[in-house]
């Protein structure tokens, strides 16, 4: 082998013997990258019980009660839901039906989530309003015609 | 078939750099009033986030090019370590300073938006997080490469930083599909086709390609810089047509 040979062999394994290490590492922090839990890993206990931590899923649709600044909604992945309580002012884009990321602890019974920061998570979708009605309407009518 | 090595020569390569740097910046103009003429008047309001939408205009190419550009900087570091060459050096150093502007372009107009729409203006999430540690190598890289004085010294020490540093861009990009991420996932992917409105995409790809120009046009006006500060004393800088008109 040439040593320009060689010396590319080298840094291209070098390079390979990094992303493995990397790969192993971020792997083994896997629990801690994760950003929120699901309603499903709550209900399932595999969320920490008497720590802060983040639960994130869609707001469940008619689930959001407003008393002043009191608010109670329902924080849903479709499988499982989870009862969350927030006194706050709530961002833009908290809508029912969308994303959304809630800050907090569970109540002593583990069953409801009291929250101290609620963040709205936009999904990767961008359309104009025109859009928007087309699919909402298409939505209703597909329900309306399973309804029949 | 064009002999490559023959363009990795810094005399050969300063007199052609010079003729695209013109090129590069007429095209950046002239995409970049395109893209942000798109982006303001002609793209759509989006259904939920309403005008706040149009930073994507900026942000996401932005974001690609800060990936982008360190990528290139491996490759460059890749070709320097192993064949010598000193042009490779050059152009990493040559693109670091702007590769660093746009991670920080990406991370600036992120908080812009993310504090209307999320209701924050930073999180500690993998995209976010993975994006920052991006912008911190880029400044590593410039501060090592100013550290030490001997530049064939300097650009081996760099190319071995960028090298190593090139395992994060797999890991930004792909962050919003291996962990769950406030940032979400991309909205343009060239496995599935684009989930938003065409005329935002072509704004948002137009103003890609006028960041692109950009791009080229100042790393090249920053290699030639460069490659005049470091081969001050050869021959053929001594024999250049602007050099013997100051003289």
């Amino acid at each position: 082998m040439k040593p320009r040979q060689k010396r590319f062999a080298l840094i291209i394994g070098a390079l390979a013997v990094l992303g493995t290490a990397a790969a192993l590492v971020l792997n083994a922090f896997e629990e801690n990258l994760v950003f929120f839990f699901t309603p499903t890993q709550v209900v399932s206990g595999e969320a920490p019980k008497h720590r802060a931590f983040r639960i994130g899923g869609m707001v469940k649709e008619g689930s959001v009660q407003r008393d002043g600044v009191n608010i109670r909604f329902v924080v849903t992945d479709t499988a499982n839901d989870v009862p969350v309580t927030y006194t706050g002012i709530l961002p833009d884009l908290f809508r029912e039906g969308k994303g959304v990321v809630a800050q907090g602890k569970l109540d002593d019974a583990g069953k409801a989530f009291k929250a101290s920061e609620v963040l709205a998570k936009h999904d990767e979708n961008y359309m104009p309003p025109e859009a928007q009605h087309a699919l909402d309407k298409a939505a209703v009518e597909k329900a309306s015609k399973t309804l029949k | 078939m064009i002999n490559w090595f023959k363009f990795s020569a810094p005399s050969t390569f300063y007199p052609l750099a010079g003729k695209l740097v013109p090129v590069f910046w007429l095209l950046a103009a002239i995409f970049g009033a395109i893209g942000l003429y798109i982006g303001f008047f002609v793209a759509p309001t989006d259904a939920q986030q309403g005008e706040g939408y149009r930073i994507i205009f900026i942000h996401v190419p932005a974001s690609w090019m800060s990936m982008f550009i360190y990528c290139v900087m491996a490759f460059w570091s890749l070709l320097g370590l192993t064949f010598g060459t000193r042009l490779s050096g050059m152009m990493t150093t040559a693109l670091a300073p702007t590769g660093a502007l746009f991670a920080f372009l990406s991370l600036w107009t992120g908080a812009l938006w993310g504090k209307p729409m999320w209701g924050t203006w930073w999180v500690w999430d993998a995209r976010l997080t993975s994006e920052l540690i991006l912008f911190f190598l880029y400044l590593g890289y410039m501060a090592l490469h100013a550290a030490i004085d001997d530049p064939r010294r300097a650009d081996r020490a760099g190319a071995v930083l960028s090298l190593v540093g090139v395992v994060n861009v797999p890991i930004i990009y792909f962050s919003v599909k291996w962990w769950n991420t406030l940032h979400q996932g991309a909205s343009v992917s060239l496995t599935k086709s684009a989930s938003m409105a065409s005329t935002m995409l072509w704004g948002m790809l137009i103003m890609a390609l006028a960041f692109w120009a950009y791009t080229l046009a100042v790393a090249l006006m920053r290699a030639r810089a460069i490659m005049l500060e470091r081969e001050a004393n050869t021959e053929w800088v001594k024999h250049l047509p602007d050099i013997r008109r100051a003289a």
